[in-house]
């Protein structure tokens, strides 16, 4: 069958060749040594003062971050997020032309415990990082993965936001911030410089970790369940020093090739919070993207003319191959593809800022009614023709034979069997007595939790009970409390639930 | 060691399913594929009894595994339905000559009427003459154009309330990531609707009930039930992008087999930002079809061929509609422009 449908030969056009002898676009004089995307070529100073007025112009448009407002860096090591820490570094100091009026802070999260990484390498990365850190005059926290095991369970259940506030809001706190002579001293009153320091990790954290990612049993779901985690322990550092604001670096070729491996995960009514400006699904701390307009090419080209110094931290995706994970996958996808057709990244990511980016954060809403995992709002029960239902039922037919009305809309308890037999932990670390703990989730009754995609990584697991207590400790509660409500349902009235 | 039917557990299992990983018997298979295009059929209500159902035959495998499932299912489950072979004859010499000889086996197997429409009779053209115009190049733009509409002429010819098509996931999943690469939000949205609703006189309502069975399995279910089909390849070339995203979606298929219905749940709940544009659809002046702009696409196109200016149709000359529709000769520079390139 033909199914060519439509043309878009326009979009094919190969890129053209430039010739590097052109004038810079800008100011007409200088030669251009740097061609950001075709026609596009600028001079060392006009391509540096395009590129930071890009980042206050994004800044200022959103409104998002208010004047001494304290904002957390989420600093990777990477070209994108170490050049957003120059910007706001720029932004900040004393002679910045247009002076960034917020309290900045770094973050950085070690995962080296996820990778089997000597803790002798792990010093040694991060005090490439510090002393980088430590020149910028920023408080910095240097937090180990580990610690995402000690999280309290109050991670998962967002605080009422304060990110309704009308755009006069955002007037009276400039006047409140200039009256109050704030901005004389850029970082603000010293903190305490939270240095946590990797000495802190123990031994025994680190293999219980390793448990964790090791109970993952597809990289795919892997680096899903890495992503989620890490959020979280973002999320509480930021509430842990009272930031409000979480400054992430994902660039446009990132938030593209996010974009696409959502979409792939099932993550699709999430797109807007995985991929926007802002992502308001923690509540009181609201992550930011400032860099989603740049590219890749052009932050690796701002590095390199300004020498932004990054440090080279590897990640699970680290030396594998295309087809290890479907994010990986995509990546290379994509970077294929944009070679190929260099509008491939613009258009993707344009396409992204079509769909829904308000917050829909309602206090109101029970917690209940967010994904266990990623926080995103669960979807209100499926309808009946939908890829989920279909899925599920093909999963039922595929396993007792039966006329398809008496089969209830059940899901299969997943493995949970498995684990301490043949799990990684052999049966001998496991203190609770996995398969059998009469206390502890099942995965089956952990699935109205989750989100359809959340669902899909928790079904790579051979067991939950290897996931964060606070995780765990937190799905016991919500189960106990959805079973409670089915036992008193007869007597709520409509809308009882609502005002708790 | 035989495997067993996870199913019934009783009979040796033939095949891995796809979809699920699951090992069944023959008998098991059967079963669950068919099921689940009935529920497919009833949760999503896509016919309602008495109604005349036109199944798109091309031959291929999709379509003939459509014809058989909608007449086994129409019996099993009581539809009530009437139902009916369009095919579409493009006139593309040895393409269709096999495929239709597919289809009127089918006819006879399935004991349903057939109806072929050709593009002769339809447009005055063979595909074959408009490849002769417009060269190899952009031939597809012509096939699709038309056959989408050749189907709707048919289907109104006929007096048939709805059409269904053998669109399955994986067609739906590739037009999901399709749609993202290019950016093409008004069909990103649209793409994963199960049924198209009426709009205009022209168009008759179209479902698709493979919509979440997989390709793989639509093989399968072929393969084992001997179902005589032809196996067809559009001779002309695919279009780029598409073919990029299939290889995309294979390659995603292999790393995590529920991928294909993992994108279809994603588009299913896209939402789109308000303010957002969306193109607001119009019906053709001069044949009444669904048109965002004053001519359809297959009218333009039809224009352009009948003026021996093939590329009227091709890029984007809307500014010219007027122009067409008022009988307007065109001017030299324009008529240079819409010249067929030669090879
Ligand atoms: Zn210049
Ligand atoms: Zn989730
Ligand atoms: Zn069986
Ligand atoms: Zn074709
Ligand atoms: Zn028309």
């Amino acid at each position: 069958m033909c199914q060519v449908e439509e043309e878009y030969h326009e979009q094919l056009e190969r890129v053209d060749r430039l010739s590097l002898s052109q004038k810079c676009m800008k100011c007409k004089e200088e030669p251009a040594v740097v061609v950001v995307r075709a026609g596009d070529a600028y001079c060392r100073s006009c391509f540096r003062e395009s590129f930071i007025h890009k980042f206050r112009a994004m800044l200022g448009k959103t409104r998002v971050i208010f004047p001494g407002e304290k904002v957390l860096l989420a600093v990777s090591g990477g070209p994108s997020s170490c050049s957003m820490l120059r910007q706001v570094q720029e932004g900040v100091g004393h002679n910045a032309h247009k002076k960034l009026r917020f309290l900045p802070g770094i973050v950085h999260i070690d995962e080296g415990g996820a990778l089997g990484q000597s803790i002798e390498m792990r010093r040694k990365k991060t005090s490439d990082l510090q002393q980088m850190f430590r020149s910028t005059g920023f408080p910095f926290y240097i937090v180990p993965l580990e610690q995402v095991l000690d999280l309290p369970g109050s991670v998962l259940v967002a605080p009422s936001a304060r990110s309704d506030r009308p755009d006069s809001a955002y007037k009276a706190a400039v006047d409140l911030f200039l009256q109050s002579g704030g901005g004389s001293d850029p970082a603000g009153p010293r903190q305490e410089n939270g240095q946590e320091s990797l000495l802190d990790v123990h031994e025994s954290r680190t293999r219980l970790l390793e448990q964790l990612m090791d109970s993952v049993q597809t990289q795919t779901a892997k680096l899903d369940l890495l992503n989620t985690l890490r959020q979280h322990l973002l999320v509480h550092t930021a509430r842990k020093h009272s930031y409000s604001k979480l400054m992430l670096g994902d660039s446009c070729t990132r938030l593209a090739v996010r974009l696409l491996t959502s979409i792939s995960l099932g993550r699709g009514a999430q797109l807007a919070q995985d991929t926007g400006f802002s992502d308001c699904r923690y509540g009181d701390v609201v992550a930011v993207r400032p860099m989603r307009e740049y590219s890749a090419k052009e932050i690796a080209f701002y590095n390199h003319l300004f020498k932004v110094p990054t440090v080279a931290v590897p990640n699970l995706e680290t030396k594998t191959s295309d087809k290890s994970s479907i994010q990986r996958l995509t990546e290379s996808f994509v970077t294929k593809l944009q070679t190929d057709f260099p509008s491939t990244v613009s258009t993707i990511y344009r396409t992204g800022e079509k769909l829904q980016t308000a917050c829909r954060f309602s206090s109101a809403a029970e917690d209940s009614d967010r994904c266990l995992l990623c926080l995103s709002s669960l979807e209100p029960g499926a309808e009946e023709a939908s890829a989920l239902q279909a899925t599920l039922l093909s999963e039922r037919l595929s396993q007792t034979r039966g006329p398809l009305s008496s089969v209830p809309v059940e899901p299969e308890p997943a493995a949970v069997g498995r684990c301490c037999s043949s799990g990684p932990c052999g049966g001998a670390d496991c203190n609770a007595g996995c398969s059998s703990s009469p206390t502890g989730p099942q995965v089956a009754g952990m699935r109205s939790l989750l989100c359809y995609s959340c669902q899909r990584t928790v079904r790579d697991m051979s067991s939950v009970h290897h996931l964060p207590p606070y995780v765990l400790s937190e799905a016991h509660r919500r189960q106990k409390r959805s079973a409670m409500k089915e036992q008193i349902s007869q007597f709520l009235l409509d809308g009882a639930e609502e005002h708790d | 060691m035989p495997v067993l039917c996870s199913s019934c557990s009783e009979k040796r299992a033939v095949l891995k399913r796809p979809k699920t990983g699951h090992s069944l018997c023959k008998a098991c298979f059967f079963w669950a594929f068919e099921e689940e295009v009935h529920h497919t059929i009833v949760t999503a209500k896509l016919f309602k009894p008495g109604e005349t159902v036109g199944v798109a035959a091309s031959g291929g495998k999709d379509s003939t595994v459509l014809a058989h499932v909608m007449k086994l299912l129409n019996q099993r489950h009581g539809y009530g339905l009437e139902l009916m072979l369009i095919s579409v004859d493009e006139g593309i010499t040895g393409y269709r000559d096999d495929s239709l000889e597919t289809v009127k086996r089918n006819q006879q197997q399935y004991d349903l009427p057939l109806k072929i429409v050709s593009y002769e009779e339809l447009y005055g053209w063979t595909m074959d003459a408009i490849v002769k115009q417009v060269g190899l190049k952009n031939n597809c733009t012509f096939c699709g154009v038309f056959r989408r509409q050749a189907l709707d002429r048919g289907a109104v010819m006929l007096k048939v309330d709805k059409i269904c098509t053998g669109h399955n996931a994986d067609d739906v999943a590739e037009t999901v990531l399709m749609n993202v690469l290019r950016g093409d939000i008004a069909r990103l949205r649209r793409c994963t609707a199960i049924s198209t609703a009426s709009e205009g006189d022209g168009v008759v309502p179209r479902c698709k009930p493979l919509k979440y069975a997989y390709e793989k399995e639509i093989v399968l279910y072929a393969y084992f039930k001997k179902l005589d089909y032809f196996s067809t390849e559009c001779i002309y070339s695919p279009n780029a992008y598409r073919g990029y995203a299939r290889t995309f979606l294979k390659d995603l298929e292999s790393i995590r087999p529920s991928s294909i219905m993992d994108i279809i749940h994603s588009g299913e709940n896209l939402s789109v930002r308000d303010g957002v544009k969306m193109p607001v659809q119009g019906t053709c002046s001069r044949c009444g079809y669904i048109s965002s702009q004053a001519l359809c696409k297959s009218c333009v196109l039809l224009e352009g061929l009948n003026r021996g200016l093939p590329k009227l149709g091709i890029g984007k000359h809307h500014r010219l509609h007027e122009k067409l529709l008022s009988q307007q000769p065109l001017t030299e520079s324009e008529q240079r422009k819409l010249k067929p390139v030669d090879f």
